[in-house]
């Protein structure tokens, strides 16, 4: 697979899809040569973009749709999950069990959380016009580690 | 389009001797699954003191999904300390959950023979 080869799969805002956008990227990765616990993390990380992307971003209208586009470069899988919000303007706090388990704070809300664990980078952006999207990178150098 | 969820409930017998009932999944554990999950939880009959939540045959877990097993443990929590455990996870769902602080109050297992002997 040459570097620069690029995949990009449209689903609905329908939540389930976020199982293809998952599937793909994890394929992309097996090709690429990820080990299989890599390969898990990610695949929950685009699972978790998908889901905020269509529950936030598109707020389950069933119009829109979500983008997730997989680009290889050199050493690494990028990953954009594009939507038609208008972005996160900050991240929200970590989750925090102790006060799940109080009452104090919804058990929902893991999902970035989850993201920046589970991948070596993790940045949200607001644009183009109309459009937000989250970018995910995995490198193959962390396999040696 | 996600797999709907199945809960089955059966009992055993922990190393300790006293029962357990054990809430066995099937199917995805996400936004979907709520209702399955909270009304099997919620049938147990009050005198239950032991669960394990089983997650052998579950494929997919997603951060909704999660919730709901927060929303179990804060309710066992709630209703005078029953005790609750996971086993049958993946070794990532096991590190996901462990991530998000969820083994700070449920036991977490390989599998139901080891779940059983701790309790």
């Amino acid at each position: 697979m040459k570097s620069g080869s690029c995949v990009e799969v449209r689903i609905p805002s329908e939540l389930g899809f976020e199982k293809v956008g998952m599937s793909t990227g994890a394929s992309m990765a097996k090709l690429m040569g990820f080990s299989a616990d890599r390969i898990e993390d990610l695949k929950t990380a685009i699972a978790e973009a998908c889901i905020n992307a269509i529950e936030h971003g598109n707020q389950l209208n069933d119009s829109l749709s979500v983008y997730v586009v997989l680009s290889k470069n050199e050493d690494a899988l990028e990953v954009k999950v594009i939507d038609d919000g208008a972005g996160i303007i900050e991240p929200p706090a970590t989750p925090d069990m102790d006060r799940k388990m109080l009452g104090e704070e919804d058990p929902r809300g893991m999902g970035m959380f989850l993201i920046q664990a589970l991948v070596d980078e993790a940045e949200w952006h607001q644009g183009p016009p109309g459009k937000s999207f989250v970018r995910l990178v995995i490198r193959l150098d962390k396999e040696k580690e | 389009m996600q797999a709907a969820t199945k809960v089955s409930e059966r009992t055993a017998t922990a190393a300790s001797g006293s029962p357990v009932t054990i809430l066995a999944f099937s199917g995805d554990i996400a936004s979907t699954s709520k209702d399955a999950i909270m009304q099997a939880y919620h049938g147990l009959d009050g005198s239950v003191a032991k669960v394990l939540l089983d997650f052998t045959s579950v494929d997919y877990v997603n951060s909704s999904g999660i919730a709901i097993i927060i929303q179990v443990l804060l309710e066992a929590s709630k209703s005078g300390g029953r005790t609750i455990g996971i086993f049958g996870l993946s070794p990532h769902f096991n590190k996901v959950f462990t991530m998000v602080g969820v083994a700070k109050y449920a036991s977490m297992s390989p599998d139901e023979g080891t779940a059983l002997a701790g309790l």
